[in-house]
């Protein structure tokens, strides 16, 4: 589903990512950790292209990402995104923000898009909100929306960044239990956290990043509890 | 107190006149303004470097010095430089005109460039087109930050029109002081229009007081 092979991030003379590689399968959820000025959030942005790789190759659903000539738009109608500070489109109702993009980028009938949305706020719990503007929400309902917004794309697979850091500590079991269900359902994930019960219970497989390197990867039991590298280890015992 | 008010009734339907006069060169300079002030605004935004450089200069310059220099340069300038004996109407709408540009630019660049980036983002993430981007997600909220700001610039080009009576284009201003001369009464005159522009600003005002509150309906909680 994914592969990165060799990718380089440089803003100016600041080199963010140096030369990451990876692969995932479909169907697996992937824990994206390390601390602040990791680069995991930049990680996660070169993947659907918001950030242009400096360097290295990049291999998503089917898209040669970093491919000069390749349809950088349809290869994020393949890739939903949520993003930590939810950015929802203020001046439309939930249910706007949901049929949006279906409509005018892949072109459904607004019956359509609006039977697609009305299902997938439900999934989410939020059927009562439709006609609700985004100010009137709160912040865990908000990344729901935005959640909810990205499924209705169909996308073969998600990115998350950081979706709970913004969030009020009552709001995170709300986010956290949707992008549960969504990982139960077979969705392919990428979720860069700071969740750590998270990634040990819902993900496949850690990677942790530090300085722009992909220092340690495995599973969650590895990961967590025999950490291989001495920055992995000084990490974790800052965040347990 | 000497005010006599009942000698001026005969010239109050040439006073009222003047609201169409001063109305009609109003919305050309607006509309002049606001074609330009976009054009340079986008130029600004997102324009090559020359053309920015451009947008910047001009901004400066018509920023920088007085509208009422402005006024009298095209109006008496033009003549002595190319023989054309230019309209006071022509004069006035070019310098009013070249004078919003620059002070809506301002406006229009500021108002799309205070719509949140993670918009953008939002928006390319779901595979938007850059085009229905622009049209659907970043400039209605981008006029919300606008509008305010736009009528506020409406407004100060209703009062400050009055300067196009320095060069006898025969506006709300100039026909108060023709009424005044021509009564030897100068206070009534100038008093009635002063009336007449108040309650146009106070028109003004109430439009986009209107206007706001509908386009806030998204904010309301």
């Amino acid at each position: 589903m994914i592969s990165v092979k060799g990718l380089i991030k440089s803003f100016g003379d600041l080199e963010v990512l140096k030369g990451i590689s990876t692969k995932v399968d479909a169907g697996q959820v992937i824990a994206v950790i390390g601390p602040s000025g990791s680069g995991k959030s930049t990680f996660l942005r070169c993947l659907n292209k918001l950030e242009e790789p400096t360097g290295g190759i990049v291999e998503i659903a089917g898209f040669s990402i970093t491919d000069k000539k390749a349809d950088i738009r349809a290869a994020r109608q393949e890739i939903g995104m949520v993003f930590q500070h939810f950015h929802l489109f203020p001046h439309l109702t939930v249910l706007g923000n949901l049929t949006y993009a279906p409509m005018k980028v892949k072109g459904e009938s607004k019956a359509q898009a609006e039977e697609k949305a009305r299902t997938l706020l439900k999934r989410v719990g939020l059927s009562e909100k439709e006609d609700s503007y985004p100010a009137s929400l709160s912040g865990g309902q908000k990344q729901r929306v935005a959640i909810a917004r990205a499924l209705a794309m169909e996308p073969k697979l998600m990115l998350f960044d950081e979706p709970t850091s913004a969030l009020d500590p009552e709001m995170v079991k709300e986010v956290l239990d949707v992008m549960k269900d969504l990982a139960k359902s077979g969705m392919t994930m990428i979720v860069v956290t700071h969740e750590m019960g998270f990634a040990r219970e819902v993900a496949d497989r850690v990677l942790f990043l530090d300085q722009g390197k992909l220092v340690e990867e495995g599973t969650p039991d590895e990961f967590f509890g025999s950490p291989k590298t001495h920055r992995a280890r000084d990490f974790l015992e800052k965040v347990l | 107190m000497n005010l006599d008010f009942t000698q001026m009734t005969p010239y109050i339907p040439y006073m009222l006149e003047g609201i169409w006069v001063t109305l009609k060169f109003v919305a050309v300079a607006l509309l002049i303004g606001a074609l330009i002030g976009t054009l340079l605004a986008l130029f600004k935004i997102s324009g090559p470097a020359p053309l920015r450089a451009f947008a910047i200069a001009y901004t400066s310059i018509f920023r920088g010095t007085p509208l009422i220099l402005q006024l009298m340069l095209i109006y008496f300038a033009v003549p002595q430089l190319t023989g054309y004996d230019i309209t006071p109407f022509l004069s006035a709408i070019t310098a009013f005109g070249l004078n919003s540009a620059a002070y809506i630019s301002e406006i229009i660049r500021a108002g799309i460039q205070a719509v949140d980036k993670g918009q953008v983002e939002a928006a390319q993430a779901l595979g938007v087109p850059y085009r229905a981007m622009m049209k659907d997600i970043i400039l209605p909220q981008a006029f919300k930050n606008i509008l305010p700001a736009l009528m506020n610039e409406v407004i100060t080009l209703t009062k400050e029109s009055a300067l196009v009576s320095t060069i006898g284009y025969l506006d709300l201003m100039r026909r108060a002081q023709v009424v005044g001369a021509s009564m030897y009464r100068q206070f009534e005159p100038l008093l009635f229009v002063g009336l007449i522009y108040w309650v146009l600003v106070m028109i003004l005002t109430l439009i986009g007081r209107k206007i706001e509150r509908r386009l806030k309906a998204s904010d309301i909680r």
